[in-house]
């Protein structure tokens, strides 16, 4: 049904001819465009519904005192729904230590948390399929739940700001929100996604339609693809600086994978935009002296390049 | 009346702060208004997500920004 809408409005509405290079990439855009407008506005409804189940207030009581290994499933598996800026990165944080959540767990948290979720699972599905959809969250989990376990194993609670310790932190009640309250929240939630995705996500559907209609083919074979050992690693380089923009990356992205790009390294590439963020550790710099941020970070990279490797391998 | 805003200094504590004190306008009440930016005073309310409204030492909203009505109808 979209795809007739889309060929009505570009072939019919503005007169192009069906089957020419910019009659196809026109298509191509409003089509992909309308599709992930409206996977976006249903997805994010129905995920911000699912949250507001899940306050940070709440996940943090769940947390607290587990076991690790177990735990860090949970905290990775929490990090999903529980809604999360990374303007909130040092309340949480703080909230959690205090309370009894062990550091691993926190951090299984802490990389769950902006990796996985629903922008890039709708940006993923949409263009390339829920298969892919699914091993990026899948990949992303595991890796949440392998860092902070091995963070939470190397003993490094030294490595936290000293103050977070001593602080005392007030406790809230968790207020019961009726569905209409539900409802609204999701509705307001939604609406504030859109309003700052929305210019990415066209500007980026057009370039990667401007990619898949006049790049030649396999041009990104010799850079990008399997055979090339140091792909993976420069993809996660390259992805360090374009921080939590999943919305602008994954259209450029899918253009890429068609022209040569191994999924692999675009695995990577994604995973590197969504949870190595620069922004994010100098924002961590507030709890977490110099030696554990860097500590996290080569964990991270060292988990994401490997997962690129390992699907390069088996794809 | 004293209305605190908590939160590091992101865009949406912003936000917050130019709502509230239109809310405040509005209604015609006499409020002093704090910005709370120190870390260690904001956990002191238990709020984790940020930016947070609190109403003479009440935390009435935390992790969003409540529309102007919904601000007017916390103060009264």
């Amino acid at each position: 049904m979209l795809q007739e809408f889309a060929d009505l409005l570009v072939y019919q509405g503005l007169g192009l001819v069906p089957g020419s290079t910019l009659g196809g990439a026109i298509n191509f855009f409003v089509y992909d465009s309308i599709k992930i407008f409206l996977m976006l506005t249903i997805i994010i409804f129905g995920v911000s519904i699912l949250r507001s189940y899940f306050p940070a207030e709440r996940t943090k009581k769940i947390l607290s005192h587990k076991r690790e290994f177990y735990g860090n499933i949970v905290a990775a598996l929490l990090g999903i729904v529980t809604p999360f800026c990374s303007c909130s990165a040092v309340p949480v944080f703080i909230g959690f230590i205090e309370s009894g959540v062990p550091l691993g767990i926190t951090f299984s948290f802490l990389i769950s948390s902006p990796m996985v979720n629903e922008v890039a699972l709708v940006m993923l599905w949409g263009l390339l399929g829920w298969k892919i959809a699914a091993i990026y969250i899948l990949s992303g989990v595991t890796i949440a739940i392998i860092a902070g376990y091995f963070i939470g194993k190397f003993q490094l609670e030294h490595l936290v700001q000293d103050y977070v310790y001593e602080m005392k932190v007030g406790d809230t009640e968790i207020t019961d929100q009726s569905f209409a309250e539900r409802l609204q929240y999701a509705r307001d939630y939604t609406k504030e996604i859109l309003k700052k995705v929305w210019l990415y996500v066209i500007i980026a559907i057009g370039i990667g339609g401007f990619i898949h209609g006049y790049a030649p083919e396999d041009f990104l074979v010799q850079y990008a693809g399997k055979d090339n050992i140091w792909a993976v690693p420069m993809a996660v380089l390259i992805g360090v600086p374009l921080y939590s923009n999943a919305a602008g990356v994954i259209p450029i992205v899918t253009a890429l994978i068609q022209k040569g790009m191994s999924l692999g390294t675009a695995l990577a590439f994604m995973m590197a935009v969504t949870a190595l963020s620069f922004p994010e550790m100098i924002i961590l710099r507030n709890v977490l002296k110099p030696k554990l941020i860097a500590i996290f970070v080569a964990i991270l990279a060292v988990s994401i390049i490997f997962t690129g490797y390992l699907f390069n391998i088996i794809i | 009346m004293k209305i605190e805003i908590l939160g590091m200094g992101c865009t949406k504590c912003n936000t917050l702060e130019d709502t509230a004190k239109q809310a405040v306008k509005e209604l015609n009440i006499d409020a002093e208004f704090v910005k709370v930016k120190d870390i260690k005073e904001i956990m002191k309310y238990g709020v984790m997500t940020t930016p947070a409204l609190v109403v003479d030492g009440v935390v009435k909203v935390s992790g969003k920004v409540p529309s102007k009505d919904e601000i007017k109808a916390m103060l009264q």
